[in-house]
């Protein structure tokens, strides 16, 4: 009986590659994540449209996906059959952590899925619309208190761009971070803190409740589920969203990366895509080729200057 | 419907034959994964979670439920006969339970902690189905100052865990607690002892410290001692079962044990851990033999063992009724919810009533199921003592090493492994105690994060830590802990201390 328990627990914690894969996709993150749980949809489609025949994902998890980075550019060059999922998070975390990787040392093939941040309060707050939140900031920025995720993610650079568009000196703002959606989601209801930042996902179940008020969200569009305005509407200059993307390895030849990024396409453009973004509530914000470039490259530089601004980056 | 209607519906769907199987399936695999070290109910949830997609929604979420009471479960037993904790919610567990196996009581220590499990599950499960969503306003209120004044009262507590030398005690915590600053601080984003190793960053994983300084460091330990170990090993001497007299000093603690835990895992920032170190603590006040403590009582099992189930299921409080994932195995059960289309929150009571409530009965049909698994397996648990210890201990140094390379395939964390084994080893070696060390690294980081979330939130206000009410409270109860059994003490009134507390009884 034990010999059975341990053998079936073994075979579910072991089931690391061991066979030759057409695809081996990094997960940069632990099993239960968002990149995680990208590689793994991402597997799934691969294989079942018949676009590859064998894919495994391998989990490399540490420090906002860099670890996993640092090993894929010195492990994976040349090889074409290596991918790494990765994302908004990963830019900020390259350069708060002054990682000797960036994203230059792998070669980017498509953002696949993307999510506007939210900013709510609780649905008892006094504070009714952004104008007046933005009006609080400027009074006095340490009197609002933002409960969000990691110092220095997708949320906090929300934030210091917020602040920056409305004038306000973004090294003064009072940003505080929980590490686990959970109690930073209860911070804000309990008005525990002023108002909260976070993913619009983790929101919309609560806005639906009633529980909490949507303020506005951060992308350049208007978001499905929630009739917040947009912070642009409102006249502040901040265009954000939390992508996830998925890269090869460096030194690929032209052909090796047309090749995979034909593989990329047939994914994204699949039924059963399209239905594992329907079931997993994750918005298709495709991009690929020069056009993923070239915001690649100004989502990077935004953000170098809006860390630098808080104060994160020296 | 009222709730009893409710849950006798939901009784209904949890004794369909498939419901049982995956129930079944859920507590045998949870009860496998909580006994190897290092290997927890998170990981495996998140590792089956791609494997359910075409699953029924209802069977896979009692699997998955199934595996987290069964990991708490399993987690005592390594604790007890081997002194090497499956989880952080078991580390206490191996103060008293191994003291006890080595005396050959393990059986008793292993029925304690089943039948506290039991009762603690059913009770806070029932708690779960009538409570929630009272406990959930309640949790709610309290913010970042009145975690910060509950980690006070953990580390108060805690110091009743440090052995015969507050000196040694204290020297490990502060070595934990050193460690915890290991990593990126969660409020500036800045690396600190890092030293530029990229896989530091994220910190010392607890269950690598864990299994590295209980099982890594006994193994050596035994090693070293080779033939000529005088602390013999009793596999059984006595019964299996408990006596009448374990019984009489169980129930208590079982009881304190679920009303400490429940609460405490329903809040956001509690958690089992947490839960299990307050419940040491007051056994150890309440005790009527407290010079027990630290060489076997069986109370120390039984409080524990129940907070840490009750917790288990305080967990799903906020999960089922707000969405809010405390726990990592919250969160990786959310995103099971999120995979089946349905989002846990305030909602889900009314758009899924059969599924929450087939998920509420499920638990308490995985109790029984649990309770029927482990207890017959104890006469065989035991017999684990009996291998030779050479075979043995080298069995434990492998599953404890597949268990940490099996979750992060890297060799900086091998090594950290091995580095702390040898500390471990070294500390047994000078009697220092292990459990301050982990107690550190789990406390620490939390104490320090929460304190600097509420001075942001109060602008550098250091009076708010004693504005409300509840953080007042929790800091004078540290207070008096730390500063009254000494001055008693002092008066030449040490006997004061154990008739207070059987005057409490």
């Amino acid at each position: 009986m034990k010999h059975t328990l341990l053998s079936v627990a073994l075979a579910a914690v072991c089931a690391m590659p061991a066979f030759a894969a057409d695809y081996t996709i990094i997960a940069p993150a632990a099993p239960g994540g968002g990149w995680d749980g990208t590689a793994r949809a991402m597997q799934t489609v691969l294989q079942q449209e018949g676009i590859s025949g064998n894919v495994q994902v391998q989990n490399v998890p540490g420090a906002g996906g860099t670890v996993g980075l640092a090993q894929f550019a010195s492990s994976a060059s040349g090889d074409a059959n290596q991918l790494i999922v990765g994302g908004y998070v990963m830019v900020g975390a390259i350069l708060t952590n002054a990682s000797p990787v960036s994203l230059a040392d792998v070669t980017p093939i498509a953002r696949l899925t993307g999510e506007a941040v939210g900013i709510a309060v609780s649905a008892n707050s006094p504070v009714q619309t952004i104008e007046e939140l933005v009006e609080m900031l400027k009074a006095d920025p340490g009197s609002v208190s933002w409960a969000g995720g990691s110092a220095g993610g997708v949320d906090h650079i929300t934030v210091g761009l917020l602040a920056k568009a409305a004038g306000v000196d973004p090294t003064l703002i009072n940003y505080v971070a929980f590490s686990g959606g959970g109690e930073a989601l209860a911070a804000i209801l309990g008005n525990q803190v002023t108002v909260g930042i976070s993913g619009v996902g983790e929101f919309l179940p609560q806005v639906e409740a009633g529980t909490m008020r949507m303020l506005a969200v951060s992308t350049a569009e208007r978001w499905v589920g929630t009739d917040a305005p947009t912070l642009m509407e409102s006249g502040y200059d901040v265009d954000v969203q939390n992508w996830r993307m998925v890269a090869a390895a460096p030194g690929l030849t032209e052909e090796q990366k047309a090749a995979v990024t034909a593989d990329i396409d047939a994914m994204v453009n699949s039924a059963s895509w399209a239905e594992t973004l329907e079931t997993q509530n994750w918005a298709n914000t495709y991009l690929s080729g020069a056009d993923f470039d070239t915001q690649l490259a100004a989502d990077i530089e935004a953000t170098t200057v809006v860390l630098k601004d808080i104060g994160l980056v020296q | 419907m009222d709730t009893f209607g409710f849950l006798a519906q939901g009784l209904a769907t949890a004794m369909q034959p498939m419901i049982l199987l995956y129930a079944l399936i859920g507590v045998t695999l949870g009860t496998a994964v909580g006994v190897l070290p290092g290997i927890g109910p998170a990981l495996t949830v998140a590792l089956l979670l791609p494997v359910t997609y075409g699953l029924d929604p209802a069977g896979s979420l009692i699997m998955f439920a199934g595996i987290y009471y069964g990991g708490m479960y399993g987690g005592s037993t390594t604790s007890i006969l081997l002194n090497t904790p499956g989880e952080s919610a078991s580390i206490v567990t191996a103060l008293e339970g191994n003291k006890m196996a080595r005396a050959g009581r393990g059986g008793p220590a292993l029925a304690t902690a089943a039948i506290g499990s039991f009762v603690a599950g059913l009770l806070a499960t029932l708690a779960l189905a009538f409570l929630a969503p009272f406990v959930v306003k309640l949790a709610l209120v309290l913010g970042p100052r009145d975690y910060f004044a509950l980690m006070m009262l953990a580390f108060i507590t805690v110091s009743a865990a440090f052995g015969d030398s507050t000196m040694k005690g204290l020297t490990s915590l502060f070595v934990g607690l050193a460690l915890g600053v290991v990593g990126i601080d969660g409020l500036t984003g800045q690396a600190r002892l890092s030293f530029g190793v990229p896989q530091l960053l994220d910190g010392v994983e607890v269950t690598t410290l864990a299994v590295a300084m209980f099982a890594v460091g006994e193994a050596l330990f035994v090693a070293a001692q080779g033939s000529a170990m005088h602390d013999k090993i009793h596999a059984i001497k006595g019964s299996v079962r408990m006596t009448r007299e374990d019984w009489s000093r169980s129930w208590r603690p079982w009881l304190r044990g679920t009303a400490i835990g429940f609460p405490i895992g329903a809040m956001p920032a509690g958690g089992a851990d947490i839960a299990s170190f307050l419940s040491y603590g007051s056994e150890k006040r309440f005790a009527r033999k407290p010079e027990e403590f630290g060489h076997g009582a069986i109370e120390g099992v039984a409080g524990p063992e129940a907070a840490n189930n009750a917790a288990a299921a305080g967990t799903l409080v906020p999960l089922l009724t707000l969405g809010l994932p405390t726990t990592a195995t919250a969160a990786i059960m959310l995103a099971g919810f999120q995979q089946f289309g349905l989002q846990p929150g305030p909602l889900l009571f009314v758009t899924a009533p059969t599924l929450v409530w087939g998920l509420i009965a499920s638990l308490l049909v995985a109790n029984v199921m649990l309770l029927v698994l482990n207890l017959p397996l104890i006469r065989l648990w035991v017999r684990l003592l009996t291998i030779p210890r050479h075979w043995l201990y080298a069995g434990i140094l492998l599953f404890a090493t597949l268990g940490t390379i099996g979750v992060n395939p890297s060799p900086v964390e091998l090594s950290m492994l091995m580095i702390f084994g040898i500390m471990g080893y070294l500390m047994r070696l000078h009697a220092y105690p292990i459990a301050p060390v982990v107690v550190g690294l789990i406390l620490g980081p939390m104490a320090e994060q929460q304190l600097r979330r509420a001075l942001a939130i109060s602008q550098g206000d250091w009076t708010t830590l004693v504005a409300s009410p509840v953080s007042a409270v929790l800091l004078t109860l540290a207070f008096l802990g730390l500063v009254v059994p000494p001055l008693l003490r002092w008066r030449g009134k040490g006997d004061v201390l154990s008739k207070v507390a059987a005057a409490e009884d």
